[in-house]
């Protein structure tokens, strides 16, 4: 049987799709406009890919998401749930009270009360409190009939989170099974303040999720298919649609890192530079194992700070349709009107477009290209900033290839100092959305161990959690493996201290 | 170089952020984050009003000074973020052993997050905030403060942790200041507030570093909205812009609960063909160019974004990093013999003799 895959990926611009055969061969794609919904425009890009194979849509088997929608409802302050923000900690923590520094407005549009209850651990797992279950219960029953989801983030219940699960017990008894509940546990690691925001962030994404399960879900329907449904994760794998109902936030973020993942399938290539070019800026990023190599970074998400772990991303204002004047290449770019302002589109202004063709990178557009002074200095110009970005991003190793994709990929001249052989895989331009059909899903887990005793089991237990999670997302039980382990060691506590990030991947089940 | 304050202003929540834009350049890679103590400030700010900035000389001589710090597991902290109440519980405990109520609350570090916390500290408290700290920088020992090198002693040391325990200490010296407050902090889950060598006004002048809070909010001023923000930066500092280069190695480990490592930084521009290595204890500590000291603790040394000029932590250091790294001169109180004694290259095992950064050619 030949199964086939469907990947969509949401970008700012455009919604890409293709379909993949069990080979990962490409059989249809399409671009289409990103809609001001978002749902409108995946539906259409949808619709042409599956519209291309014909009569094989019925061979569709699984259909990967990667999509702008989380992102794009906590820019608005659209379609958010009203939390219940519940902390355990006190009298601990009480100086920077949940939501602390949140814009006016996404606070209004999210909040529907915060407590600060006695709970927590310490970093020894000794309890900071005993959980104050009667005044939990008077938050729920005064506040919580307005909340659309509860919140709950105890103080470091990455280390341990009975308590955490203890209050969605009470949660459930108090408001109903059918209140959704963020678990701070599940969704970040260490650093309350970020941590609390990000799991806030993701009780309030709960409908939106809903929305986009359904608008999907609807589109296959209509073409009388129900293929299993997945969508793509900040970190470069994927989760089953269950499990993406429940931790919507961590679809943030997923654009970039499909973008790697598809530069890794369609090269071949797992330890790689891989440069996506646009027609307004590249974004570097590295492959490390076919995974995006994460920055260290907090993530900022619509004004709130949280500690995702996002692909490390360096972003330089160079592309396709980069202005070429007065010596300088870009910032401005003519952006999308490039088929009609560049020169080999028989428009007045001179891009980088314009330079490489007359440079002899690639033949594109509908004119010659005409002999103007400045296109060859712009394209040195261009290969040094390039070989610049190359050379911040690939941590002092010089023989790693580097990957070109995206619709700009032929700017990239052969040679780039810092890197080793440049390679252009076919099908680049769609790569982001090649990226959402690959076929991993994955979890992960972070704890802080103490003290040298204890720290193996520990390590073991954080790995199991992430394997886990990797399990519940959709991976193989049988195939789950650990793909990443570090740890750093922590200053200023007595004996040695680490703090540990697992994570785990499998192909789906 | 110790700019002279204008009586009594208050600081208002916009000065909270260039404050701890400040006090992360005075932090030298150390001192811990000053995000969330940002967030802690501006809240309290905004919650029990701006905060006095006052001068050594606007107390009577009898007027008891307040110098407060978190210690412990920056790590910890950051997770186990401290109690609104445990300032209150240190400032009723120091009135009780004192008979007196102190009159303002000083930052016992101003690099760093401790720069940054007691101006909330401070609102909580309905206090004002005395323009000075005790290091001019940020250290990692409770005894590398400049109370104990200008030879007082710590009377009396007060800890309250999260969950309200206080302890009072009555150490025979700054050592053992530190060996207990060290026990204490572990026993209380690795953070605590302290209060530390409190003194009177009469015998603060020279045993302390004046005028600290508001050279970290002109600091800030003065990097915002600059259109070169490295020159307005290193101008406003004094300092010596040592390189400008990239981070090519990085070593790290953490032994006796201190990070301990080193940077190789390698030119870019004009500095191509110069590397430097700075070698760190949380703090950056010493520079050296082939074999030669550019600068050395106790004057200050910190890395920068070189294009946004915002310091950037030891622990936020990476590889390949665009920095340049600064250095200036110390207050002259670290340059006497005990200051170098106390907080010298020496200090930290470097087997060096101090000289004064501006003296090295």
């Amino acid at each position: 049987m030949t199964a086939l895959r469907v990947g969509v990926d949401v970008g700012g611009t455009n919604t890409d799709a293709v379909v993949l055969d069990a080979a990962d061969r490409v059989l249809a794609r399409a671009k289409r406009p990103t809609s001001p919904d978002v749902t409108a425009g995946l539906r259409a890009a949808l619709d042409a890919v599956l519209g291309e194979i014909g009569g094989r849509a019925d061979e569709v088997t699984r259909v990967m998401l990667g999509t702008t929608h989380a992102t794009n409802a906590i820019l608005e302050r659209r379609s958010l749930g009203r939390v219940a923000v519940l902390r355990l900690g006190a009298p601990a923590t009480t100086a920077i009270p949940p939501l602390t520094g949140w814009p006016a407005d996404l606070r209004r549009a999210v909040s529907a009360g915060e407590a600060v209850v006695g709970g927590g651990h310490f970093v020894d797992g000794r309890p900071i409190a005993p959980l104050d279950r009667a005044a939990i219960r008077r938050f729920l029953t005064e506040g919580g009939r307005e909340a659309d989801a509860v919140a709950v983030t105890g103080v470091f219940s990455p280390a341990g989170a009975d308590q955490e699960r203890e209050v969605a017990e009470i949660v459930r008894t108090e408001l109903g099974a059918a209140v959704p509940i963020s678990l701070s546990h599940e969704i970040g690691s260490l650093g309350l303040v970020e941590r609390e925001n990000a799991t806030v962030l993701n009780a309030a994404l709960y409908g939106v999720a809903r929305d986009v399960t359904r608008a999907l879900t609807d589109a296959l329907a209509g073409r009388g298919l129900a293929p299993q449904t997945y969508f793509a994760q900040n970190d470069g794998t994927l989760m089953a649609v269950d499990h993406a109902a429940r931790y919507p936030v961590l679809t943030i973020g997923s654009g970039p890192a499909n973008s790697l993942r598809g530069a890794a399938l369609l090269s071949g290539v797992s330890d790689a530079i891989v440069a996506d070019v646009g027609g307004t800026s590249t974004d570097f990023g590295v492959l490390a194992g076919g995974f995006p190599r994460e920055s260290a970074a907090p993530a900022e998400i619509g004004g709130v700070t949280t500690n995702f772990r996002m692909p490390d991303i360096l972003a330089i204002a160079l592309g396709g349709g980069s202005v070429v004047a007065g010596g300088a290449v870009g910032p401005r770019s003519v952006g999308y009107r490039i088929t009609r302002e560049a020169l080999v589109f028989g428009g007045r202004t001179a891009t980088l477009t314009d330079a490489a063709v007359a440079a002899g990178r690639g033949r594109v557009g509908t004119h010659p290209v005409p002999d103007l002074d400045g296109l060859a200095a712009a394209v040195r110009l261009a290969d040094e900033m390039v070989a610049d970005a190359v050379d911040r991003v690939s941590l002092g190793r010089g023989d790693r290839p580097l990957v070109a994709v995206g619709g700009g990929a032929f700017l990239l001249p052969d040679t780039i100092p810092g890197a080793g052989e440049v390679v252009r895989p076919p099908d680049a331009d769609v790569a982001n959305a090649v990226g959402a059909a690959i076929a991993l899903a994955g979890g992960r887990s972070g704890t802080i161990v103490a003290g040298r005793t204890g720290r193996d089991a520990a390590v073991e237990r954080a790995k199991r959690e992430a394997a886990d999670r990797a399990v519940a997302a959709g991976a193989d039980p049988a195939a789950v493996e650990i793909v990443e382990l570090s740890e750093v060691p922590l200053s200023y506590l007595e004996g040695p201290a680490v703090r540990v990030h697992v994570k785990a991947a499998g192909p789906l089940k | 170089m110790i700019p002279v304050m204008e009586a009594s202003r208050l600081i208002t929540a916009d000065d909270v952020a260039p404050l701890a834009r400040g006090c992360a350049v005075l932090g030298t890679g150390g001192g811990g984050d000053v995000a969330s103590g940002a967030l802690a400030a501006r809240r309290a700010v905004e919650q029990y009003g701006g905060v006095p900035l006052i001068a050594l000389g606007d107390l009577s001589p009898d007027d008891v000074i307040l110098p407060l710090g978190m210690i412990g597991a920056p790590t910890v902290g950051h997770e186990m973020i401290h109690g609104d109440d445990q300032p209150a519980l240190i400032l009723r405990e120091v009135e009780r052993l004192l008979g007196r109520r102190p009159a303002a609350v000083m930052s016992s570090e101003i690099g760093g997050s401790n720069g940054v916390h007691p101006v909330g500290w401070a609102a909580r408290l309905g206090l004002p905030l005395l323009d000075a700290d005790a290091m001019g920088r940020a250290f990692p020992e409770v005894q590398m403060v400049s109370m104990h090198v200008a030879g007082l002693a710590p009377t009396v040391i007060v800890l309250a942790d999260v969950v309200g325990n206080v302890t009072a200490v009555r150490p025979v010296d700054g050592a053992w200041a530190e060996r207990i407050a060290r026990a204490v902090c572990v026993a209380a889950g690795s953070s605590a507030l302290m209060a530390d060598y409190i003194l009177r006004a009469a015998e603060a002048r020279g045993a302390l570093i004046e005028g600290t809070v508001s050279r970290a909010i002109a600091l800030g001023r003065a990097v915002d909205g600059a259109a070169d923000p490295l020159g307005a930066l290193t101008a406003e500092l004094g300092a010596r812009n040592l390189l400008n280069g990239k981070i090519t190695d990085l070593r790290r480990e953490t032994t006796g609960g201190f990070a301990r490592g080193a940077a190789v930084v390698t030119g870019v521009g004009g500095d191509r063909g110069r590397i430097i290595t700075l070698e760190i204890q949380n703090e950056n500590l010493v520079a050296v160019e082939d074999g030669r000291v550019l600068a050395m603790v106790p004057d200050l040394i910190t890395v920068v974004d070189t294009q946004t000029a915002s310091a950037v932590q030891t622990e936020g250091l990476r590889y390949g990093q665009r920095i340049s790294v600064l250095a200036w001169p110390c207050d002259p109180l670290w340059r006497t013999p005990r200051g170098i004694e106390v907080a010298g290259p020496r200090a930290f095992g470097y087997d060096l003799d101090y000289v004064p950064v501006e003296d090295i050619p």
